[in-house]
């Protein structure tokens, strides 16, 4: 399976090793993320700071693998959480067709709203925690996963499947959960992927902006943040977090493309 | 033709309206006060109240819906709280900026986005294709603000063919606008460009399948003809839409780039309104921005009538 879907086996190597990286951080011959040394200020990489040092002193590489954890934890909470609620108005709003046409109205008018305006818009009304990201992310996810389920549910409301069913007397909620909801995960799971590949960049993105994760956590948007002053100075202090966060994005991606091919889902 | 467009501009309303309301609902969002978290942490007991007068936030709820409506119809998006100045004209100082990058992103990403997409769909499984490929999946996953710092660091720090940082308006020369604008314009267009790259090819592997296709290829025309001509023409209108869509992403990113190359506007007027919770400004360049996409998209749509005549709302 794998032999045959080049892009998804490497997508999943580079995220594993990611993961890896990410799961076990005091492992990988890395120090305290937060020591200052301020005698070793901004310093290029060398054989002892791989990654370099930044404005107080603190190891790059240290940090930045730390980063992995604000990211993958913010990828995967972002995707699961609007996959869930998401799934769950779609099959509804699909299903009883007096909801269908005011509450797509108001999905088109959320999504009228450019994704990392809201969630800037969200974050500046709560106060700046990973749990607050992951929530300013999930909100204008919704819209674009209840599209998607609606209109696999309009299709499959008319399958012969379930005009048998709904002969046979199996009520509605029943339906929803044993005919529609199991020819859904395969573009769910496709969904899925891209929507934690866009919530990983948003977060830093809006670290970046300072409007995301709080500053005393190492995430890749908050490393570059800090290291935008010092851009002429020491760029390894962008250079490395934003790698690992490109690479990161590009796994997944890559994961999702796979997929999509391996489970034949057009779009 | 013109009764079309017109059912199409009176179908933005009730969107518009849901935006409107979603824009309000943002400052309810929070457990909390609003004008408590708006006054920040060294906010004295008048502050919060002189705040809560102020966004009409001693009102009930319903009539503060009522005015708030009230107030986006006549396109009166209030005062700023931190400079006093009407969101309006603040919005007025910094677009002229926003406006010349996204365009200038967009022309890129189309110009360059839409060739490859034709080339790589004609030489179908070609070193050609494959390298379009994966530009079309790395672009699209690369990080904006990151490329962004990776161009300077290249040709402004290490070159020094281009500026840093900064902005130069028209009035002062085509030449320093342009030298100013160039680096964040390409930084802003490679994620649209990827995604617009994509589509093209997508969208004409699937006409140059076609029999007239083989037809006037047969025929000896010429092959650029016949891509542009005969192909690209038909397999536009998924192109189109991804353009009209993806306007979402060219607005988000500018945001990002704004800050990256200290350009002076949308961007940088929310982010710094974000830090000073200034959220009548937020308010107003959502609104802004919203509507600007409903109606990119609203073109977008009048264009599928012009591009395919049958076609018909």
């Amino acid at each position: 399976m794998l032999r045959r879907q080049p892009t998804l086996a490497i997508g999943l190597v580079v995220l594993l090793l990611i993961v890896a990286a990410g799961v076990l951080a005091p492992v990988w011959w890395t120090g305290d993320s937060q020591q200052m040394r301020p005698a070793e200020r901004l310093r290029p990489p060398s054989a002892v700071r791989w990654f370099g040092s930044d404005h107080f002193g603190r190891d790059v590489y240290t940090r930045t693998l730390y980063g992995a954890r604000v990211s993958l934890v913010v990828g995967a909470s972002v995707a699961l959480l609007s996959l869930a609620l998401g799934t769950t108005l779609g099959l509804v709003i699909g299903f009883y067709r007096r909801l269908d046409a005011v509450m797509m109205r108001v999905m088109d008018g959320l999504m009228a709203i450019p994704a990392i305006l809201l969630a800037l818009a969200l974050m500046a009304m709560m106060r700046a925690s990973v749990r607050n990201v992951i929530i300013a992310l999930v909100i204008p996810e919704i819209p674009r996963v209840v599209r998607v389920v609606r209109a696999s549910v309009l299709s499959l409301r008319e399958h012969t499947m379930v005009e048998a069913a709904r002969a046979l007397g199996v009520r509605t909620p029943r339906i929803l959960v044993r005919y529609i909801l199991p020819a859904l995960v395969a573009p769910l799971l496709v969904q899925a992927t891209y929507v934690c590949a866009s919530a990983i960049l948003f977060e830093a993105y809006l670290s970046f902006l300072g409007a995301g994760t709080p500053p005393h956590i190492p995430s890749w948007g908050n490393i570059m943040a800090e290291g935008k002053t010092y851009v002429q100075l020491a760029f390894w202090i962008i250079l490395f977090p934003g790698l690992f966060l490109a690479l990161t994005v590009l796994a997944i991606n890559l994961v999702g493309d796979g997929l999509r091919d391996l489970l034949k889902i057009r779009g | 033709m013109l009764a079309e467009v017109l059912r199409r501009l009176l179908a933005t309303i009730p969107v518009m309206g849901v935006v409107a309301l979603a824009v309000f609902a943002l400052l309810h969002v929070t457990p909390g006060d609003p004008a408590v978290i708006i006054a920040g942490d060294y906010a004295t007991t008048d502050d919060i109240a002189r705040i809560r007068t102020r966004l009409g936030l001693d009102q009930p709820f319903h009539t503060q819906v009522a005015i708030w409506l009230g107030r986006v119809v006549r396109g009166d998006l209030g005062t700023s709280i931190f400079s006093g100045l009407p969101v309006s004209t603040l919005i007025g100082q910094r677009a002229a900026t926003t406006i010349w990058l996204t365009l200038f992103a967009m022309l890129i990403s189309v110009g360059v986005g839409v060739p490859i997409g034709v080339v790589a769909a004609w030489r179908k499984g070609s070193w050609l294709d494959r390298a379009v490929m994966v530009f079309a999946v790395s672009g699209f996953s690369m990080p904006t603000f990151w490329l962004g710092f990776i161009l300077v660091y290249v040709f402004a720090i290490t070159a020094g063919w281009l500026p840093v940082q900064g902005y130069a308006p028209l009035a002062g020369g085509v030449g320093s606008f342009l030298s100013h604008l160039i680096l964040p314009a390409l930084t802003l267009s490679v994620v649209y460009m990827a995604l617009i790259a994509r589509m093209t090819r997508a969208s004409m592997l699937g006409v140059l399948d076609e029999d007239y296709i083989r037809t006037a290829f047969a025929k000896g025309l010429a092959p650029s003809g016949v891509l542009v001509r005969h192909a690209l023409k038909n397999a536009s209108l998924p192109i189109v839409t991804i353009i009209g869509i993806g306007f979402a992403l060219l607005i988000g990113g500018a945001v990002v780039t704004e800050s990256v190359f200290a350009l002076p506007g949308l961007g940088r007027l929310t982010v710094d309104a974000i830090v000073r919770r200034d959220y009548p400004v937020i308010q107003g360049v959502l609104l802004v921005v919203s509507g600007a996409y409903v109606m990119i998209n609203l073109i977008v749509d009048v264009l599928y009538v012009v591009l395919d005549p049958r076609i018909r709302y």
